[in-house]
Formats: C-alpha cells, sequence, structure tokens
C-alpha cells in the first residue's frame, strides 16, 4: 500500500515535469533545455522520494493527517528554501533547485487549508506587456506544478506583475536574475 | 464569466490637483547636419495686463527640438522687429539666418487671445508666409506650438506634430519596503504643463489614446489586479471596462474609436479580443497556447499587429480581420515587440533585440527592410508622432528611467528626463481638434 502510493506520487511528479516541459513557453527546444528538463525530472524524483521519505505514512496514504509535530517539520524544511523560485531569461520552466523548493512547499501545503498566492515577475529587458504575460506563465507554470502533484487549484489564485515590482532595481545579470521569480504567499 | 463591474469615478479633483512633480526637461543630443537657421524674435505684446508666456521661446524651442532647424541666439539680434516695416534683411544676412519669424500677441475683447506671425525669407527679401491663431488665454501654450507647427509644415512640407500631448506613466520609488508611487500624467508635446491624470501605489501602464484624442486608456492594478480602465480628460470620469481573471491589457482603440483591442488571459493564456465599447461585447480574434500580446491597430482598421511568441521567440504577426488570416511580419532577429504604426500605415516602430541589447527599430512594411534608430541597451514602448516624424520611448540613463526621442530617420535625438523619478510608457497623442 504504502510502496504503491510512493511509487504513484513519484509517477505524478516525472509526469509533472514531463508535462511542464511539453507545453512550456518556447516550442524550439534546444539540446541544452532538453537536458536541464531531463535534470529537473530526476531531481524531482529525488525531491519527491526525499519528501515521501520525511513525512512518513501520513502524507503517503493520503489521509491528511499529519501530526502538528511532523508539520512543523515540514513548515520549517519548506521555509528554509524561501518562498521565491527563479527563471531564466524569457523561460518559465522550472529550473531543478525550483523544483526542491516547491517540493518541500508541496508537502508542507497538503495538510492545510491556506490559500496559496503566486506572483509572477520579470526582469527589464523586453516590452513590459510581453513580460506581463511571462509573468503570468511563469505563475501558472508554478501553479500547474502544485495542482498536479496534489494541491486544489481552487486553492491557487495567480497575478503577474511583469517588471513593474522589481526585488533589485539595477541593471545587469546579478539584478536580473533575482527578478525573474515567482513569490509563493499563503493567504490565512 | 464575471459580468463587468463599471465603475464611474469622478477624478475631477485630480485634474485641478497641483503640477507633477516628475516634470520633464528637454536635451537636444543629435541634430541635423545642415539645420536651416532661423531666428524667433520675442513677440510683441500688445495685449492687457501682463503677457501669459514666451510665445516665441514655445515656438524656438519646437523648432530646435525637431533638429531641423538651428536657432539664432536673443543676445546676437540687432534688432527685434514685429511688424515687417522693422525687419532690416541686412542685419539677419550678417547673422547667416535664413528665415526669420516676427509676431505679435493681442487680446482683442471678448476673443481670448490672438496670434499674429509673420514669415521671412532673407536671401529672397520676402514675407512668404503670415497667418493668426486665436483661443482662451488658458491655451496661450499650445497656440504657440500650432504656430510652429504652421511655420514648420511651410518650410518642411510636412505637417507639424507640436500642438499634441502626451501620457506617461512616472513612478516615485518607494524605498525601504514601501510601495512605489505611481502616476499617470498628461503633459505637451514638450513636456511643459504637466497635469497628473492618476496617482496610485499600484502599478500603472499601458497609456493609450482614443482617436479623437479626448479619452486615454490605461491598465491599472489598483483592485489588486490588472483591469483595463478609460478616462474622458476633461471631466476626469473613469470607467472600468475589465474585471476578468488573470490579464487585462494591452488596450488599443480602432482608428473609428468604436472598438477596443485588448489582451485577456481569461480563457487560459494571453489572447487578442475585440471589445466593442458600446456594447462591451468581446469576440476572440486570436487562438492559440502561446503568447499573443500587445495588438496595434493598422491606420485603415482592417488588420491588427500583435506580439506573440507561437514560434518559439516573441514576433510581431498581422492578423486580418476580414480574413481571419494570420501572417508573420518580422523574421530579423530573436526579439521583436510592440509594434507601433505611423499614420502612413508604413512605417512600424517596435522594440528589437539585437546581442543582447533592445533598441527601437523602424521596420518598413513594404520593403521589409528594419533599421535600428538607436543605440542604448533599455529601450523600449515605442510612440510615434502622428505626423510620422518623431518617436518617442523609454530608456534608462543610469538606473533611472527617462523618456527619449529619434526622428524615424535616426538623425535627430533628444532626451526628456524627469527631474524627480522614473518615467515610462509614452504615448504620443493623435492631432488634437480645437
Amino acid at each position: 500500500m504504502k510502496h504503491v502510493s510512493v511509487a504513484g506520487k513519484l509517477m505524478a511528479l516525472v509526469l509533472s515535469a514531463a508535462f511542464l516541459v511539453a507545453c512550456s513557453s518556447s516550442s524550439t527546444k534546444e539540446d541544452e533545455e532538453a537536458a536541464r528538463a531531463a535534470a529537473a525530472a530526476a531531481a524531482a524524483a529525488k525531491a519527491a522520494q526525499d519528501a515521501a521519505a520525511a513525512s512518513g505514512s501520513a502524507t503517503a496514504s493520503g489521509t491528511g493527517t499529519a501530526t502538528s509535530q511532523e508539520q512543523q517539520r515540514l513548515e520549517q524544511a519548506a521555509a528554509a528554501y524561501g518562498n521565491v523560485f527563479y527563471f531564466a531569461f524569457d523561460s518559465s520552466n522550472l529550473t531543478p533547485e525550483a523544483i526542491a523548493s516547491l517540493n518541500a512547499h508541496i508537502a508542507a501545503l497538503k495538510n492545510t487549508n491556506s490559500n496559496i498566492r503566486l506572483e509572477g515577475h520579470t526582469d527589464e529587458r523586453g516590452t513590459r506587456e510581453y513580460n506581463l504575460a511571462l509573468g503570468e506563465r511563469r505563475a501558472n507554470s508554478v501553479r500547474d506544478y502544485m495542482v498536479l502533484n496534489g494541491i486544489a487549484s481552487y486553492r491557487i489564485e495567480t497575478i503577474s506583475y511583469g517588471e513593474e515590482r522589481p526585488i533589485a532595481y539595477g541593471s545587469g545579470e546579478a539584478n536580473w536574475a533575482q527578478n525573474r521569480r515567482v513569490e509563493l504567499v499563503v493567504v490565512k | 464569466m464575471k459580468s463587468l463591474a463599471i465603475v464611474i469615478f469622478n477624478l475631477a479633483f485630480l485634474l485641478s490637483a497641483a503640477l507633477a512633480r516628475a516634470d520633464l526637461t528637454i536635451e537636444i543630443t543629435q541634430g541635423m547636419d545642415n539645420p536651416t537657421a532661423i531666428a524667433v524674435v520675442p513677440f510683441a505684446w500688445e495685449g492687457t495686463g501682463a503677457a501669459p508666456v514666451d510665445m516665441a521661446a514655445v515656438i524656438d524651442a519646437d523648432l530646435t527640438r525637431s533638429g531641423q532647424f538651428a536657432p539664432v541666439a536673443r543676445t546676437d539680434m540687432l534688432g527685434l522687429p514685429s511688424t515687417e516695416q522693422e525687419v532690416f534683411y541686412r542685419d539677419w544676412r550678417a547673422l547667416e539666418t535664413e528665415y526669420l519669424l516676427i509676431g505679435r500677441v493681442s487680446t482683442p475683447p471678448g476673443a481670448g487671445i490672438r496670434i499674429d506671425y509673420e514669415l521671412f525669407d532673407v536671401l529672397r527679401q520676402s514675407r512668404v508666409f503670415y497667418g493668426y491663431e486665436s483661443g482662451p488665454a488658458r491655451d496661450a501654450r499650445m497656440l504657440a506650438h500650432r504656430v510652429a507647427d504652421k511655420i514648420y509644415e511651410h518650410l518642411t512640407g510636412i505637417p507639424g506634430a507640436f500642438a499634441t500631448r502626451l501620457v506617461y506613466v512616472s513612478v516615485t520609488r518607494g524605498g525601504q519596503g514601501n510601495k512605489d508611487f505611481y502616476r499617470l500624467t498628461l503633459s505637451d508635446s514638450d513636456g511643459a504643463q504637466p497635469v497628473v491624470l492618476l496617482e496610485s501605489r499600484e502599478p500603472l501602464l499601458a497609456p493609450t489614446w482614443s482617436p479623437d484624442g479626448k479619452h486615454v486608456a490605461y491598465v491599472s492594478f489598483e483592485t489588486g489586479r490588472p483591469a483595463i480602465f478609460r478616462q474622458e480628460l476633461v471631466t476626469g470620469k473613469r470607467e472600468q471596462l475589465t474585471n476578468f481573471q488573470g490579464l487585462n491589457s494591452g488596450p488599443a482603440w480602432s482608428p473609428d474609436g468604436s472598438t477596443m483591442a485588448m489582451v485577456l488571459s481569461k480563457d487560459g493564456n494571453p489572447e487578442i479580443y475585440l471589445m466593442n465599447l458600446a456594447s462591451k461585447q468581446l469576440t476572440r480574434v486570436t487562438n492559440h497556447y502561446s503568447i499573443d500580446t500587445e495588438p496595434a491597430w493598422m491606420p485603415d482598421g482592417k488588420s491588427l499587429l500583435f506580439t506573440s511568441d507561437r514560434g518559439g521567440k516573441p514576433q510581431i504577426y498581422r492578423y486580418d480581420l476580414n480574413t481571419g488570416a494570420t501572417t508573420r511580419v518580422t523574421f530579423e532577429g530573436t526579439y521583436n515587440a510592440r509594434a507601433r504604426v505611423a499614420q502612413d500605415g508604413r512605417n512600424v516602430v517596435l522594440v528589437h533585440q539585437q546581442d543582447g541589447d533592445f533598441h527601437i527599430a523602424l521596420l518598413d512594411l513594404v520593403t521589409n527592410r528594419m533599421q535600428i534608430l538607436t543605440s542604448t541597451a533599455l529601450d523600449e514602448s515605442p510612440s510615434i508622432a502622428p505626423n510620422g516624424s518623431m518617436v518617442l520611448y523609454a530608456t534608462k540613463a543610469g538606473d533611472r528611467g527617462i523618456l527619449a526621442a529619434v526622428s524615424v530617420d535616426g538623425g535627430v535625438k533628444f532626451r526628456l528626463p524627469s527631474r524627480d523619478g522614473d518615467v515610462r510608457e509614452p504615448a504620443w497623442s493623435p492631432y488634437l481638434t480645437r
């Protein structure tokens, strides 16, 4: 029973990673991106294994009744990752780092009823309205991954600010990298 | 579908609000090689009370900003004629002046203010053009811009676009965890007389003009989500046009004013829609899983240009409203976006990426030639003057957002930095009726 459930979860994660690659922005995929997607899928599988192992039978059996102690630990694990997921330029593909972080957040959110707001952002390069659309695509990319991994879609709200709300105001990749992001906000 | 929440605010108080702090200044950075030397003599004041504005200075600045004219400094002028009898051609020949503009400003009873002007060809020693402009005293600067339009047209053959206006977004950074402060500002085409149309702690973007120049539309996040608003300039009355889940952006009025193209992602991803502004009925235009955004009307109203990354990278496409056919327009480079079309239906300005930098480029729809007009790295939001001569756009100087302009041949450049804060998203008005 437990094995089936973990395997099913693994399958879901791998499929969702593959799905995200399949339906992501750039239809002209380059080898580099394909390789990264494969790495992301592998990382997702491993992260899922870790999460499943860490969360124990309560999560795996899907009863949704983690003990408060376990839940606290899951929330701490999620908090350690931070609530921001970063992206490459003009991309909405989840990076392996983002997936690892998301898996921790999903594990922590599964046993709660909190609503979630995903705020998509871009760097300042390119046009403002294309960036609004790109920010939405990033937020949707995170939302789709969460939904595929068991967070009910009605709990998730997305909004894009495009390039209007930078974290770092300066130019250059160091600043831009901080701005290409989705922020996860838990709405109580 | 959520019903459209039609919210009408009366923001007339904002129209009477204090001048914007984001006042623009003008720095001409590049002019033409052989500009025409023109002396604009201070106009004689023949009215009652104090003279309202220095009309000649406004006209002189307009002509100089076009890059096609070289001004003559007042301190070099050997005389200040205001009538033909007072003109001594040898004085102006000595200054190598090609043209001479003189004028008189009066306040006829019950008729506001009136500018009479006369243009002389110094070499031919003859008056070549004259006329007058009149209107309410509060429009004094606009009257001066109209004189500049007439002089420009007489000397270049192209109607002037000085008696037009701009809307733009200025932002004061909140700093230290505070939200930024956004303002939508209306000004003269030279950045003078700024008036704040709207202030918000939430983002404002994508301002655009109605074809009659009486309304603007824009995207405001004031409700916590992006929504399209339309605002009447004279009264300040606002109407919220959209309140859909997801993106509500890219408002663009059809040339006949009846329809607004816009971007909505209510059906899952960004698509172009048309809203009938009378019935508020929506018609979906695009149907593709990629990003479709930034609609712009061709001047004949028969097709739309828009940005789509359906080919993998953002490129400009054209949608024919009669046939429903979509054709790709740009092929050069990996990023072409946010097209705006000149009134001739031939010149298109857009954002083009080259070697990692974003520039403003001009695409000729007939020859398909693309010419890069700017050399700065983060140029965006091009808006073309109604006479097709200049392109206003947003760029960055240091880490500040500024407005800049370039002529469609790339030969003339000027900047309009703000005295305070970031400025962005300029939209040049159409020709304004009186």
